[in-house]
């Protein structure tokens, strides 16, 4: 088959095969080609209100689906908008294809109405991105971009087209191959490197499951509580990786790292082996790296050679994939179970005892006054409504570590935040890619004063596609987090931190057509809560919680986990 | 430390890009880097010497292995391999000095490529710590001018190269 097409029909084409239902984008100059392809074509558009959030929002539809997420956006300003977007997708390993215009490639070079080097300012923000001045190319190099984008570990590809690309015309015929042979990946894992893993594990007296993001992407989940069951360990999932065992399952010990519970992080400490899966050792769950896991040996899984051995040597690597590894070492944990597993079993059960302890020493509790809301209870009403089933879209600060600690994920895609880079302005624009994709689920867009205030234009954007996003700002009148730094290591000279003003919800919600309601008051909070998911559409809930509030346990940076700083310092006396 | 990467990597717009950023982006100093086509026109060998510390040589070797236009990157620095660099030099002298200029040129291997009145360019290959002493013995005769070409690199182990084969594209669907 092939017969003349223009190029913005090409590439519709193309994302027509593969499988792409929804794009959120922004049209301009360069691309107008293609918005008047789109004119004719099924694919839905979503108008965003900014770049940023195109990128943000096809993350939260790749976040919530493991399905490839898609932006477009316009040469020059719309293409430099999605830069924090694909780097955010890129240090969470998320699957996006951006797609972006370029000045006709007669032009490229010139400073044109619009330039920007888009091909080298994203170098560094993707996994690997394209520049079309072919036409002939421009099929190929699309097929590829999703190629890349959703094997090996996922990540985000851009695309840039010329405009004279997607003007001119050519024969279009379909891809059926693609064709890298420089991207390698390790899937299988090595069978011997497996058993003896399965051996390790038997051998430990106090194994402990790491276990990150990768569990999320290979799908692992199921594979992931075998094994957690099948050894009985302890298990912790990172913040990229919750929801990978139910957090309701018995041997969950919520998330390790700077805030994450006493137990995670003291199990972390104490333990002879890590079973480390899809993870990457980041800084912020290890905290400073020669104190960490001083007892333990490390068998390491990842789909990413690169990550092996970078922060923490493994003792055992395992590259592939960690749903495939897991399923063969199940397999063999089965088969040695009869035989190893009395081995160790008194000091397994002692450490389950000190596992316990510690659970129960300092467990993550909501926390409740009378008088006014606290972080803590705002969380747990949300827990309540969630019942482990709700797609959660935090965006970055303090009440994305409360959210973390407080609302259970009983499955896999329903916790979905910028852990990597720490995007603020995440949350909204991810909660309308999600509600997209999902738009039968519940969905929370869960955000502090201060992001919901950097997404704030994407409200239109709910009510434009009438999505059922609850938006849920923790308002405590403060950028949170940095105060909290400020307050604990910069002798408490808060700077630039407090907020001031914020605008009324409800006239605020009123004024793009929606309900908004102000909660002040613990008592009115669970009704309020009900009332938003009640509501069909899109609803603001602005609670104004606690203001001084600081998360805990924390584990200072460059801290060692084990030294877990579990409570605010005691009031200091002033004068003397 | 001084690290000596060849890799083989596919010759299209960016690729070199792709490398040099990976090492800036790390803010390490490449000392020099050289880049040719191969036998075969759609491949290009690079070789890169550049300042690392030694605990991160293998995840730089880790990290480029991930560009997806690389098909291979190798770590020379320890590995059997003939590591050579090429000099052009141009040396002013006066005219009662050329006569021992030829002569240490010789004792150097060099080449005269051309000859002037002022003085000779000359053409030298071999180790960089050989050319650095031919360089310093050329600068006692006068003014000179040097262009480096930087290391080039040939292992002398053969390393199978993995090559992955082409893919049906996944999840095919309708076509119009």
């Amino acid at each position: 088959m092939s017969n003349l097409m223009s190029g913005a029909k090409i590439l519709l084409e193309c994302l027509t095969r593969e499988n792409v239902d929804c794009l959120f984008g922004y049209p301009g100059g360069v691309t107008l080609p293609l918005y008047d392809a789109i004119y004719d074509h099924p694919i839905r558009h979503v108008l965003v209100r900014h770049e940023e959030n195109a990128s943000f929002a096809a993350s939260g539809y790749a976040r919530s689906t493991g399905k490839v997420g898609v932006c477009c956006a316009t040469s020059g300003p719309g293409a430099t908008n999605l830069v924090t977007g694909l780097v955010d997708a890129m240090m969470d390993s998320v699957p996006v294809v951006a797609l972006t215009g370029q000045v006709s490639s007669k032009l490229i070079g010139t400073d044109a109405f619009q330039e920007a080097d888009t091909f080298g300012i994203t170098r560094s923000c993707t996994k690997h991105n394209f520049l079309v001045k072919d036409i002939k190319e421009l099929a190929q190099m699309v097929h590829e971009a999703f190629y890349l984008a959703s094997t090996g570990r996922p990540g985000p590809v851009l695309v840039d087209i010329t405009k004279d690309v997607f003007q001119g015309q050519s024969h279009y015929t379909p891809i059926n191959e693609i064709h890298l042979p420089g991207y390698k990946v390790f899937t299988e894992g090595h069978a011997g490197q497996i058993r003896r893993a399965a051996q390790m594990i038997w051998e430990a007296q106090r194994p402990f499951v790491y276990a990150g993001g990768g569990i999320i992407a290979a799908a692992a989940s199921p594979e992931l509580r075998e094994l957690v069951e099948t050894v009985d360990c302890p298990a912790v999932c990172t913040l990229m990786g919750l929801g990978g065992l139910p957090g309701s399952h018995p041997n969950f010990l919520s998330i390790p790292g700077m805030h994450g519970s006493y137990a995670a992080n003291m199990g972390m400490y104490e333990t002879d082996l890590i079973i480390a899966l899809g993870v990457r050792f980041d800084d912020r769950v290890t905290g400073r790296l020669s104190s960490f896991a001083p007892h333990a040996k490390v068998i390491h899984v990842d789909i990413d050679p690169s990550e092996i051995g970078k922060n923490r040597a493994a003792d055992l690597p395992i590259v592939g994939d960690v749903k495939r590894v897991l399923t063969k070492l199940n397999k063999i944990l089965h088969e040695l179970k009869p035989s190893m597993s009395g081995k160790n079993s008194d000091a397994r059960r002692a450490w389950w005892r000190q596992v316990r302890e510690w659970k129960t020493e300092h467990p993550l509790e909501p926390q409740f006054s009378a008088t006014e809301i606290k972080p803590q209870h705002l969380m747990n009403e949300i827990n309540k409504i969630s019942n482990g089933t709700a797609i959660v879209c935090s965006d970055v600060g303090q009440h994305q570590m409360w959210s973390a600690q407080l609302i259970r994920f009983d499955e896999p895609r329903l916790w979905i935040n910028s852990g990597g880079l720490g995007s603020m302005g995440f949350g909204l624009p991810a909660a309308i890619g999600a509600q997209m994709a999902n738009p039968g689920k519940l969905v929370f867009a869960v955000c502090g004063d201060g992001g919901f205030q950097m997404a704030l234009p994407e409200l239109a954007t709910l009510v434009n596609y009438g999505l059922n996003v609850k938006v849920v700002v923790m308002n405590n009148g403060y950028l949170g987090m940095v105060r909290q730094w400020q307050e604990l290591f910069y002798n408490n000279r808060t700077c630039a931190v407090e907020l001031g003003s914020f605008p009324n919800v409800e006239k605020l919600a009123g004024a793009y057509g929606f309900k908004g309601r102000i909660v002040e008051s613990p008592l009115d909070l669970p009704g309020a809560l009900r009332e938003a998911v009640e509501e069909p559409g899109p609803y603001l809930l602005d609670v104004r919680v606690t203001p001084y509030e600081n998360v805990y346990p924390m584990v200072p940076a460059g801290g060692a986990i084990n030294e877990m700083v579990l409570g605010p310092p005691q009031p200091v006396a002033v004068g003397d | 430390m001084l690290q000596v990467i060849s890799l083989l990597m596919e010759n299209k717009p960016g690729a070199l890009m792709r490398v040099t950023g990976l090492l800036s982006q790390r803010g390490y100093n490449i000392e020099s880097l050289t880049v040719a086509r191969t036998l075969d026109p759609t491949l290009s060998r690079m070789t890169i010497v550049v300042d690392i510390e030694s605990r991160l040589h293998a995840q730089v070797i880790k990290q480029m292995n991930k560009l997806i236009n690389v098909l291979q990157a190798q770590d020379l620095t320890q590995a059997p391999a003939v590591l050579r660099e090429m000099v052009l030099l141009r040396v002013r002298t006066a005219m009662e000095s050329r006569t021992a200029i030829l002569k240490e040129a010789e004792i150097f291997g060099a080449r005269v490529v051309d000859s002037s009145v002022e003085g000779f360019a000359l053409e030298a290959t071999g180790e960089s710590e050989k050319l650095e002493e031919f360089i310093a013995v050329m600068e006692s005769y006068g003014e000179i001018e040097v262009t480096r070409s930087g290391m080039v690199a040939v292992s002398l182990e053969s390393k199978k190269l993995k090559l992955s084969p082409p893919v049906p594209k996944p999840g095919e669907a309708v076509s119009v």
